[in-house]
């Protein structure tokens, strides 16, 4: 099959031998491009990174070491090799890093090139978000830091430029259906094949678990499924929208669950990981589950011509068991316009590109002192994201002061059996659940309870 | 001149364009095949039958290999030969190499190595320092103690008591470059590594081995690592000898590279700790008496543990004046990775261990732990004090040094207001501690302390630069080519910086214990040395002028009035049959160390540095963050301020990671739950600090090293023991009693020790 895309401003034309072949592999074995490196295979160290542009002409930062060959076709990727110009001199990015001394082994340097390169392009100053999952080991990075901010203000070399224009029109290699009515046809006459959006963590089946998919269906050109509709009554977001363009649709509506998406993995995972993967996958620790379960968001399902709405805890059956039949996908979710309430707290062990030990979201309503309504969900607690249904009853009906909130917590040892892994023990879960819930209450008194918040 | 200057790193546009090249990216002739290991699944037990026919049956396989099809030596132990690079009947741990895969593409040798059937007998696996202890499951026969004065009785003397134990996690080293090795067949048996290697002499040694042949017969190249921080000091011998070996049975070019996940499963860590302590001291927190008890959990093998625990020992000190303290070290044997070196090699264990006990006594008389920190410092400069190991300290810089970082962190002021934000904010509580670092300069091998190198000028008047020392970002090279540079008054640019290589300077040490810099770079000037000497009587001679008339500096020779370009005086020595190839050679002086009585001198020298580190903790969930640090680095008179700043904030950062984020977590199995970066978190960039000011200390090393600079790759590391102090500061605002904060002081252990403070 072959792969069509503008590769360092170049029409290629790969012949990849799988759908599941990686442009990490296809550009180190196959082109010999070695400057982007296979630091971890998974996705979370970003030495892999390359700037990826789609059809709306954003520079994204991606990991392609699990970015599989057919989500790049009709794009443009940029490797480290093209971020330096045609004559070999070098982007600001670039310069600034080698003055600031922001390379030592230069292993990782690379990625931090390209994902740099991205953020410049799209004038992003967020320096820390955007490097979040780019990791270096030498320099503690400081350096790379200061190179970006130096590099900020400078011009967007001429080079960077992507003329998608100038790629042939070429059929897709596999199956990359163009609407979720071709999708739903390929899902019925394919029940067992395997829907691909963004790879995130489709891409570990194949670099880590080593799996042959089989039939696969690739969701990026599926453009209906891409939209967010605003409505008087609902935010309906579909399911392969991205999670940055979640967050940032979200964000004006409830910041605390954009706050969440910021620390949801990295700019990498974000520019490719999609709300629909993240519900679908059925995982217990992913983090958009228990915001929109607080938030009492609907799923839409859709089988062939068949469709159906579920509240979306209802989704989330057993560990690894989810209400959906052979065929049926997730097609969006759907929050209900509210007042804003929310409040999402992430514990992990590091702040940033890192699993939830836990993750606690909470939308509780209170009119003159008296909680009115409260909708709880927690990540990581149980083997789905799970309601904390004790806990709401314990708050509904109660004065909103610390008694309640000490009364409360009981609820907890109800709702929730936590198991211990490498990630934190029950002990702790159960304990910070706790403490999650007590920090709503003391923000909401304006005491200081986010250490993120907190400067020297 | 050349030394003294912020030059950048060598590499650095090499780094940012793509181009630097590692193992994995050497283009490898057409028919080189790839290769992966099968590992063991269990921690400890008899293999009872092997069933490889699914592997040998994979596509694209070419050869399996098991201990069976090693020639030669099948050990890649760079110590006692207790590790086979295959395993031999029975296995020590999960991840442990069983068999080797060798295939047309590093995937079909991965998915390969999976289809391998071993049948064990298991054997009760031993996985905790508890559980060793018990079995008596140690390396050397009994634990090693130093001792000075007379601990017990002073104990007993003492105004005060308190006892107490620390865990001290490991470290993954997490270099971003995995271990990697391409081996080249040559005519007549030799073989060329390709190696990203801390230690190519090593390679070399255990190739030659494993091959049968003469170490003439194996040259090793190293042109640098993505990083090695002691971890690629003695593990990437095994991929190198199985390449070698495949290469040799097959005749054709053999690579390895390890997955991520294969890296952390069979490489080994920093060693995890627990150190039991008892003190005696008197009411300003003044130490009368200090026992220690480290236990080092060193894994299957002995690999370096011996010389880690050491060095652990080395550091029970750090920079505090010891009258009676007894030091007792045990290395236990347990089945998991082999624990290997990792920047510090122990000496960060050994550190925190007292600054632990610095904090307690000062938790105990409710004084600021900097009283009794400075209470117990040595005394400034050489005033007769003497280490536990009975090593004089000569030049303890660390009271100017202390005074000065107060003054910049404004650490007085900053406390007050901190106690005082403290007594207002009910949920979050801020600490601040400053922690200082005295650490020992060589290797305590002591013949490990010596170095060559091999200079080159060319007709032309360019300068090939060679010398055993290997570039793992530190900027080594960089450094030196700045040595050599400045020897002949030349440019950097016109000085080339080559690849490690074993045909070029042989028997050379591991670029480890800090020490690249110093050896290598003494050896480089004593071969440019050599050289400008031979070119110094020759002008003189053929211009007739007094040696002492004749200089390099900025990049020309001055022979008395006469100015010859540097390249017109090389080219004129080699029309006159001038050699211009010289070779140098350095072994550190001063240096003896019986580590059996534990008494001598290990080092050359200490390097010194202190950090003040603000952080603030959850007392709800223990979450926590670094606000500020601020360091001052003592780096002699820094070759390159710009690589040293750079060497001190990286370590830092790793330091305070150590310490905090990176928990290694092994099932009850034996298995290393925490084998991916998905899992394993090492710091992030928003997890340095806000606020981060760093400074070097500007004076020269009080003894004779290159240009009297200080060695500066692995004493930075240890000022992230400010972060752990602070932590503890931060937790002890939360409540009455001590809260005994554990390492890695992750968001649980914060908070578990927020609920002791507060019981």
């Amino acid at each position: 099959m072959i792969v069509t895309f503008l590769l360092n401003g170049t029409c290629v034309e790969a012949e990849c031998t799988s759908p599941t072949e990686t442009l990490l592999d296809w550009l180190r074995e196959t082109k010999h491009l070695t400057g982007t490196k296979e630091g971890c295979n998974e996705g979370d160290c970003g030495a892999c990174s390359v700037i990826v542009t789609g059809e709306d002409g954003a520079a994204r930062a991606m990991n392609a070491c699990i970015l599989f060959l057919p989500q790049i076709h009709g794009r443009a990727v940029r490797t480290v090799e093209g971020v330096s110009g045609p004559d070999g001199s070098l982007h600001p990015v670039q310069r600034e890093m080698v003055t600031h001394h922001g390379s030592q082994c230069g292993f990782c340097t690379p990625g931090f090139i390209a994902t740099m390169a991205a953020a410049h392009k799209n004038g992003a100053q967020d320096h820390d978000d955007q490097l979040a999952g780019n990791l270096c080991r030498c320099t503690g990075y400081a350096p790379i830091i200061r190179a970006a901010e130096a590099a900020q203000s400078a011009h967007v070399p001429d080079w960077m430029h992507e003329d998608l224009s100038s790629l042939p029109d070429q059929p897709a290699p596999v199956a990359m259906p163009a609407t979720s009515d071709e999708l739903a046809a390929w899902y019925k006459d394919h029940p067992d094949g395997t829907l691909i959006a963004g790879a995130t963590d489709v891409g570990l089946w194949v670099t880590k678990q080593l799996r042959d998919l089989g039939d696969v269906a690739f969701l990026g050109r599926c453009s209906d499924l891409q939209t967010i509709d605003v409505s008087e009554n609902t935010i309906r977001i579909g399911a392969a929208v991205t999670l940055n363009t979640v967050r940032e649709a979200i964000a004006p509506y409830h910041p605390s669950f954009a706050e969440l998406i910021r620390r949801y993995g990295s700019t990498q995972v974000r520019n490719a990981a999609t709300l629909g993967g993240n519900i679908a996958n059925g995982s217990p620790i992913g983090d958009a589950p228990p915001a929109l379960i607080a938030l009492g968001a609907i799923l839409h399902l859709r089988n062939g011509k068949t469709r159906r709405d579920l509240p979306l805890e209802e989704f989330f059956l057993e560990y690894g068991k989810q209400d959906r039949a052979p065929g049926e996908f997730v097609e969006a979710v759907s929050i209900p316009r509210q007042p804003d309430n929310l409040r999402c707290y992430k514990i992990s062990k590091r702040f940033d590109q890192d699993i939830s030990a836990l993750c606690g979201c909470f939308n509780i309503a209170i009119n003159e002192g008296v909680v009115t309504s409260a909708r709880i969900a927690f990540g990581g607690m149980a083997g789905i994201p799970k309601r904390a249904d004790a806990v709401e009853a314990a708050l509904i009906g109660q004065p909103w002061d610390l008694g309640t909130i000490q009364a409360a917590k009981a609820g907890f040892e109800q709702d929730f059996t936590p198991l211990s892994d490498m990630r934190a023990s029950a002990e702790y879960r159960m304990q910070t659940a706790k403490g999650l819930l007590e920090r709503v209450y003391q923000a909401s008194q304006g005491i200081a309870a986010d250490v993120l918040e907190v400067r020297s | 001149m050349s030394v003294h200057s912020p030059a950048p790193h060598d590499a650095g546009t090499l780094h940012v364009s793509g181009l630097a090249r590692y193992v994995d990216d050497i283009a490898t002739p057409p028919g080189t095949l790839h290769l992966a290991f099968g590992l063991s699944e269990i921690a400890h037990g008899d293999i009872t039958a092997m069933d490889l026919s699914d592997v040998r049956a994979a596509p694209d396989v070419v050869a399996v290999l098991t201990a069976e099809d090693m020639p030669f030596a099948n050990d890649v132990s760079p110590s006692a030969h207790d590790e086979p690079c295959l395993a031999t009947g029975s296995v020590h741990y999960i991840g442990q190499p069983v068999f080797a895969v060798v295939a047309r593409s590093h995937l079909a040798a991965r998915k390969a190595a999976r289809l391998g059937k071993i049948d064990y007998a298991e054997k009760p696996a031993i996985l905790t320092i508890d559980a060793a202890i018990d079995a008596g499951s140690r390396f050397e026969d009994g634990p090693r103690i130093y001792e000075k004065g007379n601990a017990e009785a002073a104990m007993q003397s003492s105004a005060n008591h308190l006892t107490g134990s620390l865990e001290i996690g490991g470290q993954e080293h997490f270099y971003l470059e995995g271990h990697a090795a391409l081996a080249l067949p040559q005519e007549g048996g030799d073989m060329v590594v390709h190696a990203s290697s801390q230690h190519p002499t090593e390679i070399q040694h255990k190739v030659a081995e494993a091959l049968g042949i003469p170490m003439h017969g194996v040259r090793v190249e190293v042109r640098r690592m993505g990083g090695g921080f002691g971890g690629k000091e003695s593990q990437g011998n095994a991929l190198c000898v199985i390449c070698a070996v495949a290469a040799r049975l097959t005749g054709q070019p053999c690579k390895m590279r390890y997955d991520r996940d294969d890296d952390f499963v069979i490489t080994g860590k920093r060693h995890d700790f627990r150190i039991a302590y008892s003190v005696g001291f008197d009411t300003t927190g003044k130490i009368s008496a200090l026992e220690f008890t480290q236990y080092a959990r060193c894994g299957w093998a002995q690999d370096l543990s011996l010389p880690v625990a050491d060095r652990a020992m080395l550091h029970a000190d750090n920079a505090y004046h010891l009258e009676h303290v007894k030091i007792t070290s045990h290395r236990l044997k347990t089945n998991t990775q082999s624990a290997t070196a990792f920047r510090g090699f122990g000496g960060p264990q050994g550190m925190i261990g007292i600054e632990r006990v610095m904090d307690h006594v000062a938790h105990e008389l409710g004084i600021d732990p900097l009283a009794v920190r400075r209470a117990n410092y040595y005394a400034p400069g050489n005033a007769g004090q003497t280490t536990p190991y009975g090593m004089q300290v000569e030049d303890f810089i660390l009271h100017e040094m202390t005074d000065h970082l107060l003054a910049t962190s404004d650490y007085v002021a900053r406390r007050k207001k901190i106690a005082k934000w403290n007594a207002e904010n009910p949920i979050l509580k801020r600490g601040i501690s400053i922690t200082p670092v005295k650490f020992g300069i060589s290797f305590t091998l002591t013949h490990l302390n010596q170095a060559g190198a091999l200079v080159h000028l060319y007709q032309d008047g360019s300068i090939q630069l060679n010398h055993g020392g290997t570039e793992m970002g530190q900027g080594l090279f960089t450094k030196v080519a700045q040595v050599a540079a400045s020897a002949f008054g030349q440019p950097l640019e016109a000085v080339k910086i080559t690849a490690t290589d074993t045909g070029k300077v042989p028997n050379t040490s591991a670029t480890a214990a800090s020490s690249g810099t110093d050896l290598n770079g003494m050896a480089v000037l004593a071969a440019c040395d050599t050289l400008k000497a031979r070119i110094t009587v020759f002008l003189s001679t053929y211009f007739d002028a007094p040696e002492k008339n004749i200089t390099f500096s900025n990049g020309s020779v001055t022979v008395g009035d006469k100015t010859l370009s540097f390249a017109e005086a090389v080219s004129l020595a080699y029309t006159h049959r001038i050699s211009l190839s010289a070779t140098g050679f350095y072994a550190t002086p001063k240096v003896a160390w019986d580590r059996i009585k534990g008494h001598g001198r290990p080092f050359l020298y200490f390097a010194y540095g202190a950090a003040v580190t603000e952080v603030v903790i959850d007392s709800l969930t223990g979450e926590n963050r670094i606000l500020r640090t601020d360091i001052l680095h003592d780096a002699g008179a820094s070759l390159n301020p710009a690589l040293d700043i750079g060497q001190v904030e990286g370590g830092y950062v790793q330091g305070a990671g150590w310490l905090t984020t990176e928990e290694l977590v092994w099932d009850t199995k034996g298995e290393l739950k925490t084998h991916a970066p998905s899992t394993y978190k090492i710091p992030a960039a928003s997890d340095r600090p806000d606020v981060f000011n760093v400074a070097l200390w500007d004076a020269e090393n009080a003894e004779n090293t290159i240009h009297k600079s200080k060695a500066v790759g692995e004493p930075p590391l240890m000022l992230g023991i400010s972060a752990w102090s602070a932590l503890c500061d931060a937790v002890s605002a939360t409540g009455p009693n001590y809260a005994d904060l554990q390492t890695p002081a992750t968001a649980e252990a914060v908070l578990a020790a927020v609920h002791r403070a507060k019981a």
